[in-house]
């Protein structure tokens, strides 16, 4: 059998909360990311979709070893990232690049776009005319050659988005962890952005860990879905069962929340209310997280943390009473 | 029989002065809303929705240049006494923001907020009265324990439950109009699906016409009664919702409808290019650039709303379009 390009497991990741009100200094932690575990195989995309607060992006982070983990392996072309040098990681950097949300804030205002592309040959030593390399990345973005010589304030939103991504894929990776890409876009660009991480994942067989709340756009890009509910994974497996046949409750109402584009069938469709908000990550609920929101919770949801378990519809779920 | 008329604007028009010359932002707008309808306005970053409701109510700074007409219950507000938008701000017309922190006092209990709002519109209200009303209004918005929560501050509500308070605080004097910009877009789904239904609720049961402004148009096919599209300062297609996302006849509306991720679909079809610079709009139809039909009568003049089955659309071309989709 293959190996996975990535492989996560049992990651933690503890923030340290420092309250300096008062007399006593008191020390608090949040538990972003507890216990996830996930696979991701090569040419392959993996959606982590949740509310603010579940953890995906720390999750994002901690495998791009952006962020110390407190615990857990993240394991990449089959090598465990804890313990690796400095000069080690460095190469495996190279491999494993990340585009974030905001193209205004992620791209250096005072550097051509040029050198913003070519900035990661640069940090990385790589030998070989720059320029032809930015001018065959840009068309590979849809960005035209002569774009090299501008500034960030030239482009719309959509294309400093599309400068991002010509700035990952400089060093070729394997992996790339896509941070809400789109989520600033408008709807009209979106698609087009959408479109280039498909054509580019055809081309150059990368895989995707595809974060984002937006579940309509996880749908159409994924080929597995992870849901996360606060540090948790509630239930992953194929997109197809996860929007099909959701298993756990909070999948069934996160899907149920999203208004559909067509009033005919939105007006119609019958819809799960949750109640109230996401519960604070610095004092989780015992037992199962979504317990203080969940219409089915008994005391055993209190007292017990389901554990993820294989569904018939093939995905995994944690959830004493699933669907 | 048709509600009454509660706001109506005519050829508003709104220009910003800017180093790099005057920027056009709302380029003749009509609409009207009626009491107890909502209504859905939607359009991308930019395309003036939500200029067009800052320079009704008043709001805009005084550089910006407005003109036109805005009727609010009969009364014309452009151009208004301080007087008057003090007394059509909150009394006649509210309206709700994107981010409810930095919509209410952090140093004020809750309920003094909504007491402050009471009192300034009237007067003659006894604090104790005004104190009873408070707790009334953080109820019919949903917040539990009214009572009690009416005593805490901003900061020890959550996100949803603030956009609660911040109705609440809107609604305190059973406005004609309420206006809600992007209410829902800093919230999470679960939550959103929470406000909406606070909003509706509203709407229903004080007859208080809502002016819905977002670019989700799933939030709009839930809620809205009516829906006006807009794009470049314009508006470019308004009618019912059901005819609006069943045939809609604007080039852009059909090409926003197009972009949206659904099931069975391959590839999404984005709108190629992106929206004209408002500092130097084209003379003709603000969509022509990324337009794939356009001609160059397009080019030309701006064109106007015309009645078109039952939508309005700002198409010269729309009922050939039509024919041509229909025969092929």
């Amino acid at each position: 059998m293959n190996q996975p390009l990535l492989q996560v497991e049992n990651l933690v990741k503890n923030f340290e909360l420092r309250a300096n009100s008062g007399i006593r200094k008191t020390k608090r932690i949040v538990q972003a990311v507890s216990d996830v575990s996930f696979s991701l195989d090569k040419g392959q995309t993996l959606g982590i979709v949740g509310e603010s607060g579940s953890g995906k992006t720390t999750v994002g982070r901690c495998i791009l070893q952006l962020l110390d983990i407190t615990s857990g392996t993240i394991s990449f072309e089959g090598k465990n990232l804890g313990g690796l040098s400095f000069e080690e990681m460095r190469q495996i950097r190279r491999k494993m690049q990340i585009v974030f949300q905001d193209p205004f804030a992620s791209l250096d205002p005072k550097m051509t776009v040029g050198s913003s592309i070519a900035e990661p040959l640069v940090v990385q030593g790589v030998a070989g005319n720059h320029e032809e390399k930015v001018a065959s990345l840009l068309e590979l973005v849809g960005l035209a050659v002569d774009h090299a010589k501008r500034f960030p304030h030239e482009f719309s939103g959509g294309q400093r988005q599309r400068v991002g991504i010509a700035r990952a894929l400089a060093l070729d990776p394997a992996l790339i962890v896509l941070d809400e890409p789109v989520s600033a876009l408008d709807v009209s660009i979106q698609a087009g952005v959408v479109n280039l991480f498909g054509d580019l994942q055809k081309r150059l067989g990368m895989s995707y860990v595809f974060i984002a709340h937006d579940l309509s756009v996880v749908r159409h890009i994924a080929d597995r879905v992870a849901v996360m509910y606060l540090g948790k994974i509630v239930e992953i497996g194929d997109k197809k069962s996860i929007y099909e046949h959701p298993t756990h409750p909070y999948t069934k109402a996160l899907l149920s929340a999203v208004p559909v584009p067509n009033p005919t069938t939105e007006r119609s469709r019958s819809r799960i209310m949750l109640e109230g908000d996401v519960p604070s990550p610095v004092n989780p609920p015992s037992g199962c997280r979504f317990r203080t929101r969940c219409w089915k919770a008994t005391e055993l949801c209190a007292s017990s943390e389901p554990q993820l378990v294989v569904r018939p519809t093939g995905q995994l779920s944690a959830c004493h009473f699933p669907e | 029989m048709m509600s009454e008329l509660v706001l109506s604007i005519r050829d508003l028009r709104v220009t910003f002065d800017t180093p790099l010359g005057p920027l056009e932002a709302v380029r003749g707008v009509d609409l009207d809303v009626r009491a107890g309808e909502m209504v859905g306005v939607v359009g991308e970053s930019g395309s003036g929705k939500s200029v067009t409701f800052l320079a009704a109510m008043g709001l805009l700074p005084h550089q910006a240049k407005v003109s036109g007409s805005v009727m609010i219950n009969g009364q014309e507000m452009l151009g208004a006494s301080n007087k008057v938008l003090r007394n059509m701000r909150g009394g006649l017309m509210s309206m709700i923001f994107q981010d409810p922190l930095s919509a209410l006092n952090p140093v004020h209990r809750i309920g003094d907020q909504i007491v402050e709002m009471l009192k300034a519109h009237q007067p003659k209200m006894s604090d104790k009265d005004a104190a009873k009303r408070a707790v009334e209004l953080l109820d019919i918005v949903g917040i539990p324990q009214a009572a009690e929560r009416a005593h805490q501050y901003p900061h020890e509500f959550s996100g949803g439950m603030r956009q609660r308070v911040v109705i609440a605080i809107a609604i305190a004097n059973n406005p004609k109009v309420l206006i809600a910009d992007e209410p829902t877009t800093a919230l999470d789904v679960t939550v959103q699906a929470q406000i909406l239904e606070v909003i509706e609720r509203v709407q229903k049961s004080f007859g208080t016409a809502v002016v819905l402004i977002t670019h989700d148009l799933g939030v709009i096919a839930r809620v809205a009664d009516r829906v006006n599209v807009m794009y470049a300062g314009r508006n470019v297609e308004k009618g019912g919702v059901e005819a609006l996302f069943d045939h809609p006849s604007h080039p852009y509306t059909r090409g926003l409808l197009a972009s949206l991720p659904h099931e069975g679909i391959e590839r999404l079809t984005p709108i190629t290019g992106f929206p004209p610079n408002m500092l130097m709009p084209p003379p003709g139809c603000g969509f022509a650039p990324r337009c794939s039909h356009a001609s160059d009568a397009c080019l030309v003049s701006l064109p106007p709303l015309q009645t078109f089955g039952d939508l309005e659309t700002a198409c010269i071309r729309a009922e050939e379009l039509v024919v041509k989709a229909g025969l092929s």
